[in-house]
């Protein structure tokens, strides 16, 4: 199935979409990676205040380039990071900011998969590299938190995307983990091979 | 001189990281056709966004990588005193003018130097070589497929076979975080350091070139079937191509040791290469 969301979306929404299904999506998307995420938590289990809403947007583990023109950030390439790195802290990040669609590369690992299920959320996957595309559909950057102290690469960039895609939800809310069940079956297949 | 060396430098970079080369957009292209689903729509991805980059002048991949170089070095070219500085200063203008991302970052302080260099950063690997010439290749090396290198040091006695079927179960492991289809580079024997070199250095190679030595090569083939028959895919999502190709570079061993490294590329597989004569005229030798 292809759908086309516009975010925020709500649970009702999340529990049709299905490991496979692809995915185009309009609304504003937040930029995160290991640093940023690690910095959340800190700062929620602190009781501190955060720059952005995490549940109302998609966390985009994403490093881009952006360069600054007048007044204007202009994004130059922003295409997804490896999400695996991620892994250490997404479950504790969905479980405190009740995002419902990380968007990244390379799929995830099991405790990403177990808070999709507990706490309604999907995975979805963007072509790893195509930076040109993916910077084709961030109509603008609407705000920017951490740069100085994070960087350009893990700082949170807060991006509005038309028709964000073709995104492939590997990690459904039911449980299911395409990229897992691929590594599990070459696996098997590794292990029959004799040189 | 230095001022024209480092702007050959940065326009090095920018063709490098703008521009993938021909025969690993022929092989992905050759990849899009044998596949279907969503193999075939991540390749399809990739090539438009390969053709987009070129388009727009724009890094096909934010992630612009370590930008390494390779220099082959004359014992007699003229400019050998400057030819550190002006790669340094070309990464530093490249960085700007590109742009590129800033990717080093200090290890002690967690601070990003906004530049491209630190602490021996960019990565140089020197060859003296005779005559009077310099070959400069850059590299960018992107993180997400660096961080699937890995170097083992298998004991003797599991001979070429083993060498084999650890490179397949790594590749296996490794599944999509790399962005398949990759290349793959393998260093055998050497020690720990050689090896790992050498399997950086068998990244420059064309995809489809094969390695001079028969054995080599057969050994090159019969991994990238193995690989490709496990089915991860482009992106690791389930697919024939995983590999584009594989890269085999030996050096003698230690009798005690079989060291084994593996250096991934990403299928944004850029390389570009200069030379600069006894003149300091500059030529493209892509």
């Amino acid at each position: 199935m292809e759908y086309r969301l516009s975010l925020p979306i709500g649970e009702e929404e999340i529990m049709k979409i299905n490991a496979g299904d692809v995915l185009y999506i309009n609304g504003t998307i937040v930029t995160a990676r290991d640093e940023a995420h690690k910095k959340a938590i800190e700062m929620y289990d602190a009781g501190k205040t955060l720059p952005v809403d995490f549940s109302k947007v998609a966390v985009f583990h994403c490093g881009p380039i952006i360069k600054r023109e007048g007044d204007e950030w202009q994004v130059v390439a922003a295409g997804p990071t490896t999400s695996s790195r991620m892994e250490i802290f997404e479950y504790d990040f969905i479980k405190r900011f009740h995002t419902c669609i990380i968007i990244g590369k390379g799929g995830m690992g099991e405790k990403t998969a177990k808070a999709c299920k507990e706490f309604k959320a999907i995975y979805a996957a963007f072509t790893g590299g195509a930076a040109v595309l993916a910077a084709n559909a961030i109509k603008k950057v609407k705000d920017v938190f951490w740069l100085d102290e994070l960087g350009m690469p893990e700082a949170l960039w807060v991006l509005e995307v038309e028709n964000f895609g073709p995104l492939t939800v590997t990690i459904d809310a039911h449980g299911r983990n395409l990229t897992e069940e691929v590594k599990q079956k070459a696996r098997e297949i590794a292990a029959k091979i004799e040189f | 001189m230095k001022e024209k060396i480092a702007n050959e430098i940065a326009n090095l970079l920018s063709k490098a990281v703008i521009d993938l080369p021909r025969d690993v957009e022929e092989a992905l292209k050759k990849a899009m056709e044998n596949e279907e689903g969503v193999a075939k729509a991540q390749l399809m991805a990739i090539l438009k966004n390969v053709e987009l980059a070129r388009k727009q002048k724009k890094p096909m991949c934010q992630d612009t990588g370590t930008l390494t170089f390779f220099v082959k070095l004359g014992v007699n070219f003229p400019y050998r005193d400057i030819i550190k500085d002006a790669i340094i200063e070309g990464v530093r203008k490249a960085t700007l003018q590109v742009p590129l991302r800033p990717n080093a970052v200090d290890v002690l302080t967690r601070k990003n130097s906004g530049d491209n260099t630190g602490r021996f950063v960019p990565p140089i690997h020197w060859e003296l070589t005779d005559g009077d010439d310099c070959i400069i290749t850059a590299m960018p090396k992107g993180g997400g497929s660096e961080n699937m290198s890995t170097l083992r040091m298998l004991k003797p006695g599991v001979g070429l076979k083993g060498v084999k079927k650890f490179v397949l179960e790594w590749m296996v492991e490794a599944a999509g975080n790399p962005c398949p289809p990759t290349v793959v580079g393998v260093g055998i024997g050497g020690g720990a350091d050689v090896s790992m070199e050498l399997a950086k250095k068998a990244l420059l190679r064309k995809v489809g070139q094969r390695h001079e030595n028969k054995e080599i090569a057969k050994m090159e083939g019969e991994l990238l079937e193995a690989i490709n028959s496990t089915g991860i895919g482009a992106m690791g999502l389930g697919g024939r191509i995983t590999v584009l190709d594989v890269h085999v570079e030996v050096a003698h061993r230690h009798p005690a040791s079989l060291p084994v490294a593996i250096a991934v590329q990403c299928w944004a597989d850029r390389r570009k290469s200069i030379r600069i004569d006894k003149e300091g005229k500059i030529w493209n030798i892509d």
